[in-house]
């Protein structure tokens, strides 16, 4: 494991490795949204003609369609037209010089969350000019994906290289239509993440944004498709514990995932997008659509999240079971303190025969917060002898936040099988005076009753990942007691 | 090393204690005996640190120091352990992890070095032995699930761990079958040093048939209205309690 970190460590001080390279080299575009800006975006990514034409029908179809206002979330409204949709990466000048210039509470947190000191100025925007010794190291990585025929790259590049695949499953899984921000998102998308993971294989290591780091700069509006062929086999991991801070405000990312006949895909998410202070000013809105299809037998998508970061959350990653004995999985902890709101759950619709679906969904609520799961369970009449269950807990800290669930069923066969299971519970007086007795302090009793509360979902992580989602919790919840 | 002097305390509008009066030295084991209502687990919650009681007049010194300035967990790192009537629950977090955090904090506080997972479960292992306690006990979670006996077991067990200066043990034989009650018992007196002072709050005699106290105290109304050595327990439960009320009232 420690080799293996190492890896990772040396790897995200690169700046640009050659082949992830972004080809934006031009200013940001000035603010508002209309066809020139569209086709200004695509002219500069040099895309080819249908892709632009995906994206003017999606903006034509955004145009006509409102905002949701059914989340149990708060906010006001945002202004489309000053928002500017093209923002090339910045210039070394505009840069901190060194993390003396960085907030110290910052740099307060990386401390906490253990990152190595060369990262923390990476994660904090530095200008770093040292150049590292890890050219060998993701040249093995590469070679070894290659080697297993497996495609993953920026998604700009996947157009340019790889249109056919492209053509075929982009919108694929979520529609240009879907919603409002997945609108958006087709029409303006900026950059992402592209995977296909050949017939039969199953890729050799797990595939995690860290890799990519010129993504820093397009998580805006952010567009990943995976795709698993026939019995191919593929974990990916998104995200990063370390805080993120972006000067945009709105986040509307669209994820879609394609399994087919065997295949399976794990996904798995840590959001630490800035919260905003203590009063919710400046932190994140996040507006992401995520689904996954399985689209043949034996099928199985599994979705992991940790969520910590964002003033407002809006995501409801889902799976289509669409193939006969496909699996979808939904694993959930949402956490949210002083003024963070989160609508968070999953939508497991069971189209084919003897589909099954497991829902597991922690949401700890701390400060002012408000939390929400929704979560829709379909059953259509052919999906004979599917199953679901699901389990809904919502743990309480303090005496001001929420918890609230909105579960949804729709059973239109009489041989399904649906169940689902909700608590709420509260961090006990009694609970941290004992823990307390024990010699342990107050804010370590907090983390290992939450910790504890989240272990379902923890032990679905990735190793790695598990042990930093961990520390995160508890960074998340600091303060939230006393 | 424990002296109590004219304690005042009370739980929101209910005054509990009323002047009591107490002293422990190293290596005595004390019996605090007394009706429901008496006051006997608000003086083990006051000494804990319970944030529930408030303490509107008297000291209470432990070691030398003034255990009333303390937070609990600095209460227990300097060697306070109570031994709850009531063992909460904590799911999810599994009783290892509770007690490997519980044993380094106060090593910890002790300047010592933690102990790594490997001594850890040598020790508790050992402990566990001698409690006749399943090592599987180990990886439940916390109290979640446990008879009213295990939960008793389990409280010796964190006691054995943290090898503390003064344990006041709460009503730990209530709810006990005999068996249980004599695992306890053998917990306990393995556990007697002249080192360390053990407070045992109980309702009944039997408890004292296998843990022999050096002193016997009957509260009463939050005072301490008799002390005596072990045949006042036999005499209480031969007379019951209307007897020391009588007596303190005459």
């Amino acid at each position: 494991m420690s080799t293996e970190s190492t890896e990772i460590e040396s790897l995200v001080n690169r700046r640009y490795e050659h082949g992830f390279v972004t080809d934006i080299e031009t200013d940001s575009l000035p603010p508002g949204l209309d066809e020139g800006v569209i086709r200004a975006i695509s002219a500069r990514k040099k895309e080819p003609e249908f892709l632009l034409e995906w994206r003017l029908k999606a903006y034509r179809h955004w145009l006509t369609m409102r905002e949701p206002n059914w989340a149990h979330v708060n906010y006001t409204p945002i202004d489309y037209q000053s928002i500017s949709y093209f923002s090339a990466p910045k210039s070394d000048a505009d840069r901190p010089k060194s993390l003396d210039e960085v907030d110290p509470k910052l740099l307060e947190t990386y401390e906490k969350l253990g990152i190595p000191l060369h990262e923390r100025a990476r994660l904090a925007g530095v200008a770093v000019d040292a150049v590292f010794d890890s050219v060998s190291v993701a040249t093995t990585f590469k070679d070894k994906l290659h080697e297993a025929g497996v495609i993953f790259c920026p998604f700009s590049e996947a157009v340019i290289n790889h249109p056919e695949l492209i053509k075929k499953y982009l919108g694929s899984v979520v529609p240009t239509r879907d919603n409002f921000f997945a609108a958006l998102n087709s029409a303006v998308f900026s950059d992402g993440s592209f995977v296909y993971i050949p017939k039969g294989v199953r890729c050799p290591m797990e595939l995690s944004t860290y890799f990519r780091i010129n993504a820093a700069n397009t998580g805006q509006f952010e567009r990943t498709l995976i795709i698993a062929d026939e019995g191919s086999h593929v974990s990916y991991l998104e995200g990063c514990t370390a805080p993120m801070r972006d000067e945009n405000q709105l986040h509307a990312a669209v994820v879609e995932l394609v399994a087919l006949k065997d295949a399976e895909i794990k996904y798995s998410t840590v959001q630490n997008w800035y919260p905003g202070d203590e009063n919710g000013v400046g932190g994140i809105y996040n507006f992401v659509t995520k689904r996954g299809d399985c689209r043949g037998e034996n099928s199985k998508i599994s979705w992991t999240q940790v969520e910590t970061g964002s003033a407002i959350t809006w995501k409801y990653p889902s799976c289509i079971l669409r193939g006969d004995n496909s699996v979808g999985e939904f694993y959930s902890v949402a956490v949210a303190n002083n003024m963070q709101q989160a609508d968070t759950g999953t939508k497991m619709i069971h189209i084919g025969k003897n589909t099954s679906s497991t829902i597991v969904s922690k949401g700890i609520s701390a400060g002012r917060a408000q939390n929400a799961y929704r979560g829709l369970v379909k059953i259509m009449p052919q999906a004979t002898g599917a199953r679901n269950h699901t389990q809904c807990d919502s743990l309480l800290i303090g005496k001001e936040c929420g918890a609230h669930t909105f579960p949804y069923m729709e059973v239109r066969n009489p041989t399904a099988k649906v169940e689902h299971e909700a608590t709420t519970s509260k961090i006990s007086e009694n609970q941290l005076f004992y823990c307390r007795q024990r010699g342990i302090s107050e804010e370590d009793a907090v983390n290992m009753i939450v910790n504890g509360f989240c272990k379902e979902v923890f032990k679905e992580l990735p190793m790695e990942f598990a042990v930093e989602a961990q520390a995160l919790l508890n960074v998340s919840l600091e303060g939230a007691v006393g | 090393m424990l002296k109590i002097k004219n304690l005042h305390a009370s739980i929101g509008d209910t005054k509990i204690l009323n002047g009591l009066d107490l002293e422990v030295n190293p290596g005595e084991v004390h019996a605090i005996m007394g009706p429901n209502g008496s006051g006997k687990s608000t003086l083990a919650q006051v000494i804990a640190g319970h944030a529930s009681y408030v303490v509107s007049d008297g000291s209470v010194e432990f070691m030398g120091k003034d255990l009333l300035e303390l937070e609990p967990e600095e209460r227990a790192r300097e060697g306070v352990f109570l031994g709850f009537q009531y063992p909460v629950e904590i799911p999810g977090v599994n009783n290892a992890y509770l007690l490997k955090a519980a044993v380094n904090a106060k090593r910890k506080h002790q300047g010592l070095e933690e102990i790594d997972a490997f001594e850890f479960l040598k020790m508790a292992r050992e402990k566990m032995a001698t409690l006749d306690m399943d090592p599987s006990f180990l990886k439940r979670g916390v109290n979640e699930g446990f008879s009213g006996g295990e939960k008793k077991r389990n409280e010796i067990l964190q006691m054995a761990m943290l090898e503390p200066r003064l344990a006041i043990l709460d009503e730990t034989d209530s709810g006990l079958d005999i068996d249980a009650l004599k695992a306890v018992s053998k917990g306990i007196n393995a556990l007697r040093d002249p080192e360390r002072a053990i407070v045992l709050v109980t309702h009944y005699q039997r408890l004292l048939d296998y843990v022999e106290p050096d002193f016997v105290h009957v509260l009463s109304a939050g005072k301490i209205v008799r002390s005596g050595d072990k045949s006042l327990a036999l005499k209480l439960e031969e007379k019951g309690y209307e007897w020391v009320r009588e007596a303190a009232t005459a």
